[in-house]
């Protein structure tokens, strides 16, 4: 008896936590998938009716606009964050003073909601508020910084206020990846005479690149899934031009009354993130086979 | 005094025709939770204590009304759901398909219904022939308000065709003046807009293209007008109104900043909170062109089990209708009442406009229900219009390639 428990309590202990995910993520992943290609409107219906939803979904140019939202605002914040992220990880690498302090500050941040960044980078890029009525007010009357307002450029404060808030994270992530890197690799490469930025290219980045890929799908999940950010900053305006697929799913199933067509969306939004993780996971578990 | 002792004794008479003993229960789901709303849910709320029935309140505030659409979808799927929802034009037809509301016909023709609603306003509150919902007030849309003392320093009248309302814009963008207070959100950008269709195109054009949805009228060169018009709107908001609520966009018409606003009459409530005084300080008169565009709260009555809950919700669809409800509620929140036999002395002269024109409008076929505020099409369909209107608006795009656009969204949107 004792041995059957031993051989088999870690199942046992871990029973309900699979049974949990098993239907609440897969079971509500396929009934998604099933309503998706349905006609449901305000309550669900189960009578399949093809792929009209998806049809629906790629003829509408609010869809559209908001996957082009997505690529734009994905590829820069990703880009942008972990480039800027790495920037302050090596400055702040030079054993600098107070550097907990400075960490923290950067760091801040990430501890803010994202609706608190989305209000706060509202006011601050509201054109008749924020930036551009202050440099006017100091005299440059011509000055124009109307990004908030203006459906070409909105979508970059967006880019802009998840910067802000999530590239220091990706600093502290560099950090730790900076620190781990062997100190007698350095050590020697500073008694050959290699200069400084040729032992960060040539040595310590390439020894980072888990730490990359940890960033990059961070990331990369929180720009898919973003939606309190679009919302506090510009409501998915000037029109819909701010609009992400979140946003889209949101509109369709809860103001809207088409869940059919919120559900297709979602199960698109389900496939770009399989895109970028399974390729991840399979390269992870390929790894520890070997 | 008299009439209470009356109600009382005609409501138990309608409570002892259902059951004799059951006491009346009802579990209501409603939005009005900001200050003024509140208060008005709450006059209903007593009238329905002092009648002997059980009020079980359940607000939920958020997302105009989605948060709470959510809450009943999920009651609705539970089976068990409340005895009255908050819900409005084509969203009762709705969830009659789905086969979950009640049949009040019997409280409707006791009380006489037929007779003092509005007939356009009536077929709202009926599915199929029977009445599952109680008009609570009706808004109207398409008002503009002004700014008197800005009209008067500029020797501008209200305008009473879109011509007269563009040159007075002119004229005011010249005096340093922003014409239309407005803010940028979807849905403003389409009150405005069917001010605008209901104005150029007439009622008759207005039923055709945002009722009946019919293609030829959706494509018409009415509506490439339309569009030219919004194009002189946008001209006419200032450069920060991306974004604004009503109410900011109202406080400007207040001190002055701007001339006019197209707003339903809730933004009178800020007016009157702010002090201001309709015909002196504030003038409100319908926008350019002829009809009346509705919105009209009520409450849908949904299937519910039990003698005590059926005898509550015939009680408060009774009293929801009664005149003195009507009085009392619209006073509050700044509408009018549905039914058109209650005195109007006590309310403001816009109110009393929007009286009167409710009764010419409605022998003239002209009232109309307003699409913007999901009176005149289902979400979907509402929806699409909403996005091509409010992309045009936030753009360069041609009238032209938006009329196109807006005869391809509704036909994608069924």
């Amino acid at each position: 008896m004792s041995e059957w428990l031993e051989n088999h309590l870690p199942k046992v202990v871990l029973a309900p936590s699979f049974i949990a995910v098993l239907i609440f993520v897969y079971g509500f992943i396929g009934w998604t998938a099933w309503v998706s290609l349905t006609r449901s409107k305000l309550l669900p219906k189960y009578e399949i009716k093809g792929f009209i939803q998806y049809e629906r979904l790629f003829d509408s140019p609010r869809w559209d606009t908001a996957i082009n939202n997505l690529y734009i605002f994905g590829a820069l914040f990703i880009v942008i964050a972990m480039v800027l992220g790495l920037l302050l990880a090596i400055l702040l690498d030079q054993k600098i003073r107070v550097e907990g302090a400075i960490r923290t500050i950067y760091l801040y941040p990430m501890a803010l909601s994202m609706i608190v960044t989305g209000t706060a980078w509202k006011w601050i890029l509201n054109p008749g508020l924020g930036i551009e009525s202050m440099v006017q007010g100091w005299g440059f009357t011509n000055f124009k910084f109307d990004w908030l307002v203006n459906p070409d450029y909105a979508i970059y404060t967006i880019v802009m206020a998840a910067i802000w808030q999530s590239s220091g994270f990706v600093m502290a992530l560099f950090l730790a990846g900076l620190r781990s890197v062997d100190g007698e690799i350095i050590k020697a490469a500073q008694v050959d005479g290699i200069p400084t930025w040729r032992i960060y290219t040539a040595i310590i980045i390439p020894s980072m690149a888990p730490i990359f890929l940890s960033a990059f799908i961070v990331l990369a999940h929180l720009a898919i899934k973003s939606f309190d950010l679009v919302i506090a900053l510009t409501g998915g305006g000037p029109g819909y031009a701010t609009d992400l697929p979140a946003t889209y799913m949101y509109a369709m199933a809860f103001s809207r009354g088409d869940i059919g067509q919120a559900a297709s969306s979602a199960m698109i939004m389900m496939l770009v993130v399989f895109a970028i993780v399974v390729p991840y996971l399979y390269s992870e578990l390929r790894a520890k086979n070997d | 005094m008299k009439r209470f002792v009356f109600a009382t004794a005609s409501t138990l008479a309608v409570v002892a025709g259902t059951s004799v003993l059951a006491e009346p229960q009802a579990e209501v789901l409603h939005w009005w939770t900001s200050g003024g709303e509140a208060k008005s849910v709450a006059v209903l709320q007593e009238e329905f204590a002092s009648n002997g029935g059980t009020w079980t309140d359940m607000p939920v505030a958020g997302g105009g009304g989605d948060a709470a659409m959510t809450a009943l979808r999920a009651r609705v799927l539970a089976g068990n759901a409340p005895t009255a929802v908050q819900l409005k034009g084509p969203a009762i037809q709705e969830w009659y398909e789905e086969g979950v509301l009640a049949d009040i016909s019997s409280v409707a023709e006791a009380e006489g219904w037929a007779d003092v609603l509005p007939a356009s306003i009536a077929g709202h509150m009926m599915c199929e022939g029977t009445w599952c919902a109680a008009p609570v007030n009706v808004h109207r849309v398409d008002w503009i308000w002004a700014n008197a003392d800005v009209l008067a320093a500029n020797g501008i009248e209200m305008p009473t065709t879109w011509d007269e309302f563009n040159a007075a814009a002119t004229k005011l963008m010249d005096a340093g003046v922003i014409p239309l207070a407005h803010g940028g959100q979807s849905w403003q950008d389409a009150t405005v807009f069917e001010a605008v269709v209901l104005g150029i195109g007439g009622p008759e054009f207005y039923q055709k293209a945002l009722v009946d949805l019919d293609p030829e009228a959706l494509t018409s060169d009415t509506m490439v007008q339309v569009f030219d018009q919004m194009r002189m709107m946008r001209g006419y908001v200032d450069e920060n109104f991306s974004g604004r609520d009503w109410n900011l966009a109202t406080a400007m018409v207040m001190n002055g900043e701007a001339a006019f606003q197209i707003m339903g009459d809730w933004a009178k409530g800020e007016f009157l909170a702010a002090g201001k005084k309709p015909g002196e300080d504030f003038l409100c008169a319908s926008t350019p062109g002829d009809g009346y565009l509705y919105n009209v709260d009520s409450f849908a009555m949904f299937n519910v089990d039990g003698d005590d809950k059926k005898a509550g919700q015939d009680l408060l669809a009774k009293l929801i209708v009664a005149p003195n409800f009507q009085k009392v509620f619209n006073l509050n929140k700044g509408s009018i009442p549905a039914r058109t036999d209650v005195a109007l002395d006590d309310f403001d002269i816009c109110a009393n406009l929007s009286a009167e024109d409710m009764g010419s409008t409605s022998a003239a076929g002209s009232l109309l229900p307003s699409y913007a505020h999901g009176m005149a099409l289902r979400g979907s369909q509402s929806g699409a219009i909403t996005d091509v209107v409010t992309a045009h608006f936030n753009s360069e795009m041609s009238s032209a390639d938006a009329v196109q656009q807006l005869a391809d969204a509704v036909a994608n949107s069924y």
